[in-house]
């Protein structure tokens, strides 16, 4: 017993030294709380794929009523914004190449005649695609509203139509999954950082030999490692949530419990990377290269940009042993959909193993490189 | 000093430069950072990043079995855009839902026929919303699948055929004729790598001199703080140019992405982007002094700004002012618009001056800064 509460009070003691060295500088202090919060800020507003600005110009060769009432439903959705009015096919391409105008809507000369005999009529849609999924979005919106035109021409609703109902995001915002996503992603990354750098920085500085010469076992040394980043990385992911929760205003239906076990178990496997990185690294620059090597993949093959049912099969397989992708996805679920914790076992079991399987790592790197 | 022969400047540059190279190739962690990660870098985003919805499951709950109902249902099978696939009941369509395993559910209601017969059917369609972007997308082509549905039965006289003649949107994508995210993803991403090479391996390698004091050694030898900076400056700025080879190499050859600009202007406005990188790289470290604050103010400054706020992944169109403002400041913005435009699009000259003014008034402001801190810390 004696030994037991002998080994937690050196733990503590060990936690105690580790934090002082990260938070004893203060700009240390500062790079650890202003970034989190200035990123979540800044990337909350602009990490959207939602359309909320399309500027586009006209070239009207009917000038009839009919062409004047669709742009008038155009105007009326407050998302496209008219920017030029055309007045030769020409023009087209100047307002496009320099990307004043997203798209470019022209009807022809007949277009008005057309429609009042009773025939079709075409509307060109011209698309600047540069960025495709802009303008696939762009072209979606103008098909919808062109439809709802075509039914009004009918004199009647579609025969069919579509009720739509959304669950977990009742206006299909793209902020509500970015944010839940940040709040792991924006924390990982520091966590490793700063974890990688550990060791590394000791090592550097010729100070770890002199913790070596300490009575504390490689795995208490490890442990002392371990714990800090993990509370940092904790501390991180509440700045964001805060972010989320009290500036966007994102409801959150889950619990912050089941949100904070799965943090956890996450935050810990970041940190068996992190300090398996350290140990392999010589010094602090090798050790930031290696982490941000790492994260880059991490980053991207997490379903935080792209969804991850988007790649092939083979990168889908790699991403078995991302930890991040389980988090974004448990942080949405929780988050978003008030999942509980039983229900996450998909998510909180391939972390738990990484854990498991990169602090032994670490452990053993250290002891490999010290004997 | 003017007095001095310029040759001391090129013999000592030389040798400096020499130096310099052979401490950046001497450490494999610096070459895996300057040259597979680029590679990595372009394999993912060729192959692994995707925002394009294709053949999204979705599940179908039929509660009227009429012929006309499953015709619907045969309607939505849009291959390549939506995959439908008929489930017994709402509950289990709900379960896929929250598994995640469909991204949509189409609930066919008892009384579709009947409502049909008199003119106005729903049906109800279920979104996870968990993805917004993709859940819009899905919303679109169900609304776009019951368009052509209702379209194909007015042809096939099973409705009246509507007196109005209809509005037919005929789509033109230019610059992308295969409306896909790889062509912009990929020439986005020489963007990215030059930032990487320029300012966060600059600025580490960088901190790490003046964190160790090796700087200072370098300042009392005869060299200027010109031609150390210089020194520093040209190996990395190769490394950067391998990279942006290794990007146009695989947007050619492997991903076929078109080139319609100029390949010298690209190459040219690459270089002035890649000073300004140097030169935010070199400021960063020298007034941060500090290897782990140096990498996270790099981070911070310009490699997150770069993938998320310079129209790369995000359009900026949809942002607040105030985010597009800072969009508007970076460097990084004015980079990626001119390739995208130079790649997809063709010379635009008007949209080449401006941005290339930019960049070359960002690159001289940046380097002269860097000058100015680094003879600062010598007095």
């Amino acid at each position: 017993m004696d030994a037991f509460i002998d080994f937690w009070r050196r733990l503590a003691q060990l936690c105690r030294k580790e934090l002082l060295a990260i938070l004893k500088d203060p700009a240390n202090r500062a790079i650890l709380v202003v970034p989190a919060l200035l990123q979540s800020l800044v990337f909350g507003y602009a990490a959207t794929y939602n359309l909320t600005n399309v500027p586009y110009a006209v070239l009207d060769q009917s000038q009839g009523a009919a062409s004047a009432r669709l742009l008038a439903r155009l105007d009326g959705t407050g998302v496209f914004h008219r920017v030029a009015t055309l007045a030769a096919p020409r023009d087209i391409a100047r307002v496009v190449d320099a990307g004043e105008a997203l798209l470019v809507l022209q009807f022809g000369p007949d277009f008005d005649a057309r429609l009042a005999q009773g025939q079709d009529a075409p509307l060109q849609v011209i698309l600047d695609g540069r960025n495709s999924n802009t303008a696939g979005q762009a072209s979606a919106h103008v098909a919808e509203i062109v439809a709802a035109y075509n039914a009004e021409l009918r004199g009647g609703g579609m025969p069919v139509t579509a009720v739509p109902r959304v669950w977990y995001n009742p206006n299909l915002e793209t902020r509500w999954n970015i944010m839940p996503a940040l709040i792991a992603a924006l924390s990982m990354m520091q966590t490793l950082m700063l974890t990688a750098l550990s060791v590394a920085r000791e090592r550097e500085q010729g100070t770890f030999d002199q913790l070596l010469a300490t009575p504390y076992t490689p795995m208490e040394i490890m442990l002392g490692k371990a714990v800090p980043p993990v509370l940092i990385g904790l501390v991180q992911s509440s700045i964001i949530l805060g972010v989320t929760l009290f500036w966007f205003r994102i409801p959150m239906a889950g619990s912050l419990a089941t949100l904070y076990a799965g943090l956890a178990i996450f935050t810990v496997a970041c940190v068996g990377i992190g300090l398996s990185i350290s140990a392999i690294s010589v010094n602090m620059q090798q050790a930031m290269l290696y982490t941000f090597v790492l994260i880059m993949p991490l980053m991207l093959l997490s379903g935080l940009a792209t969804p991850v049912r988007n790649m092939p099969d083979a990168l889908q397989f790699a991403t078995l042993a991302n930890p991040l992708r389980f988090a974004i996805d448990l942080v949405q679920r929780v988050y978003l959909e008030g999942a509980g914790l039983l229900s996450l076992w998909r998510n909180l079991v391939p972390m738990f193993v990484l854990g498991a399987v990169t602090l032994p790592l670490a452990a053993w790197l250290f002891r490999h490189r010290l004997v | 000093m003017s007095a001095r022969p310029s040759g001391g400047f090129w013999r000592r540059l030389v040798s400096l430069t020499r130096k310099e190279v052979r401490q950046l190739l001497r450490d494999r962690a610096n070459l895996m950072m300057g040259i597979a990660l680029p590679i990595v870098l372009i394999l993912i985003f060729g192959y692994g990043l995707s925002l394009d919805v294709k053949n999204a499951p979705v599940a179908v709950v039929l509660d009227d079995a009429s012929p006309v109902a499953r015709d619907v249902v045969a309607g939505l099978s849009t291959p390549g855009y939506l995959a439908p696939r008929v489930v017994g009941s709402a509950h289990e369509a709900y379960a896929l839902m929250r598994a995640r395993d469909v991204d949509a559910a189409v609930l066919v209601p008892a009384d579709f026929s009947r409502r049909l017969a008199a003119g106005e059917a729903q049906v109800q369609v279920l979104l996870q919303g968990a993805d917004a972007s993709r859940a819009t997308m899905i919303r679109g082509y169900v609304a776009g699948a019951l368009a052509s549905w209702s379209q194909k039965r007015a042809d096939r006289g099973e409705a009246a055929r509507p007196a109005a003649g209809q509005v037919q949107v005929v789509d033109r994508m230019w610059f992308n004729a295969a409306n896909t995210s790889t062509w912009y993803l990929v020439p986005g991403l020489i963007v990215l790598i030059m930032t990487l090479v320029g300012a966060f391996l600059t600025a580490l390698v960088m901190a790490r001199e003046w964190e160790r004091g090796t700087l200072e050694s370098l300042f009392v030898t005869p060299v200027r703080p010109v031609e150390v900076l210089l020194a520093k400056i040209i190996p990395y700025f190769c490394v950067g140019l391998i990279g942006l080879a290794l990007c146009l190499a695989a947007a050619a050859f492997l991903f076929q992405v078109p080139m319609y600009g100029s390949l010298l202007v690209l190459l040219f406005s690459a270089m002035l982007y890649l000073l300004v990188a140097l030169g935010i790289g070199l400021v960063i470290s020298s007034v941060t002094r500090n290897q782990f604050l140096a990498s996270q103010v790099a981070l911070i400054a310009s490699f997150l700004p770069a993938l998320m706020l310079s129209g790369f992944m995000f359009d900026l169109r949809n942002v607040p002012t105030a985010i597009r403002v800072i969009g508007q400041i970076l460097p990084a913005t004015y980079f990626m618009e001119l390739i995208k435009s130079l790649f997809l699009a063709g010379n635009n000259w008007p949209l080449i001056a401006r941005n290339c003014a930019v960049l070359a008034a960002y690159a001289i402001v940046l380097l002269g800064v860097a000058r100015f801190v680094t003879r600062k810390r010598l007095d």
